[in-house]
């Protein structure tokens, strides 16, 4: 299948940049396919493509030693990924695998090269991407480090299930609670994943069922 | 099964391409549950949708281990 040169024109990475440009940037990208539950990066090992997600969408991630995976982004149609080796040399900073089928455009380290030495614009692009792509982070390191997320979901949950009449208790998604606790959407699904293994809740499909309430509120601490 | 706000869904279809069940499909344009047991609630595509038009939610309830 050939690089669609309007799906390139949309990129952020490419914004900005006249048709002959575009046209020689087509040149260097390649196609790929993923599917489901395929690894597409494996944390560590050499980075050597980046990547745009053309359809489907890619999770992002790191393990944990004792295989807890930590979401770092969904990464959408228009997107990019696996930026940050092709421009430190480094390894892979992260695993990424394909959420369903998905069709990714690739482009090799070294052709990044030749793109940013004859379309000084795209480094700007670049240069505005990766910035948002800090910020991020950021945000999820606050999150992991200096916020005691899971406490207050537990705080969340016992708050919720207790206090209020079935009538007053409307149903909650993960970002709905996101929003009640100033996190993101991953904090909250790691939140309830580490309560359900301490035993603290059951998730039974769409039900939350809060098994000890003791450990709950154990788990919220002082924020009671 | 996840709820749908059609009017917040650009039909982009990412649901769709991750949901394992086959559970979503687009018509008109717009995502659509088909009912089926196989949905175990991964909540995929709620994570996947860009414009929050899918709705996975909880209900929060004390019960038995």
């Amino acid at each position: 299948m050939s690089v669609d040169i309007e799906f390139l024109k949309s990129i952020p990475y490419f914004s900005g940049l006249d048709i002959a440009e575009l046209e020689a940037i087509r040149q260097l990208v390649f196609e790929r396919t993923a599917q489901r539950d395929e690894f597409i990066l494996d944390e560590g090992e050499p980075g050597e493509v980046l990547y745009f997600v053309v359809s489907g969408a890619v999770k992002e991630f790191k393990t944990s030693a004792e295989g807890k995976e930590q979401i770092l982004r969904i990464i959408r149609p228009g997107e990019s990924f696996n930026d940050v080796p092709v421009f430190d040399g480094g390894p892979n900073v992260a695993s990424a695998t394909a959420i369903g089928p998905v069709v990714l455009y690739g482009i090799s380290k070294t052709d990044i090269g030749i793109i940013l030495n004859h379309h000084p614009r795209v480094a700007a692009n670049v240069a505005k991407v990766l910035a948002e792509r800090v910020r991020h982070l950021a945000s999820l390191v606050e999150d992991l480090s200096f916020r005691n997320v899971i406490g207050r979901v537990a705080k969340l949950l016992l708050e919720y299930a207790e206090n209020r009449t079935e009538t007053e208790r409307p149903r909650l998604t993960q970002q709905e609670m996101a929003a009640m606790v100033g996190t993101a959407r991953e904090m909250v699904g790691r939140s309830i994943r580490v309560l359900e293994e301490k035993g603290a809740i059951r998730v039974d499909r769409h039900r939350i069922v809060l098994t000890d309430k003791e450990a709950l509120r154990e788990t919220a601490g002082e924020l009671l | 099964m996840p709820e749908i706000i059609r009017e917040l869904c650009n039909g982009c279809g990412l649901c769709v391409a991750v949901c394992s069940c086959k559970g979503l499909v687009l018509i008109d344009n717009v995502a659509t549950v088909v009912e089926t047991v196989e949905c175990d609630y991964c909540t995929q595509c709620e994570a996947v949708c860009p414009t929050g038009a899918i709705r996975c939610p909880y209900e929060i309830v004390v019960g038995e281990s």
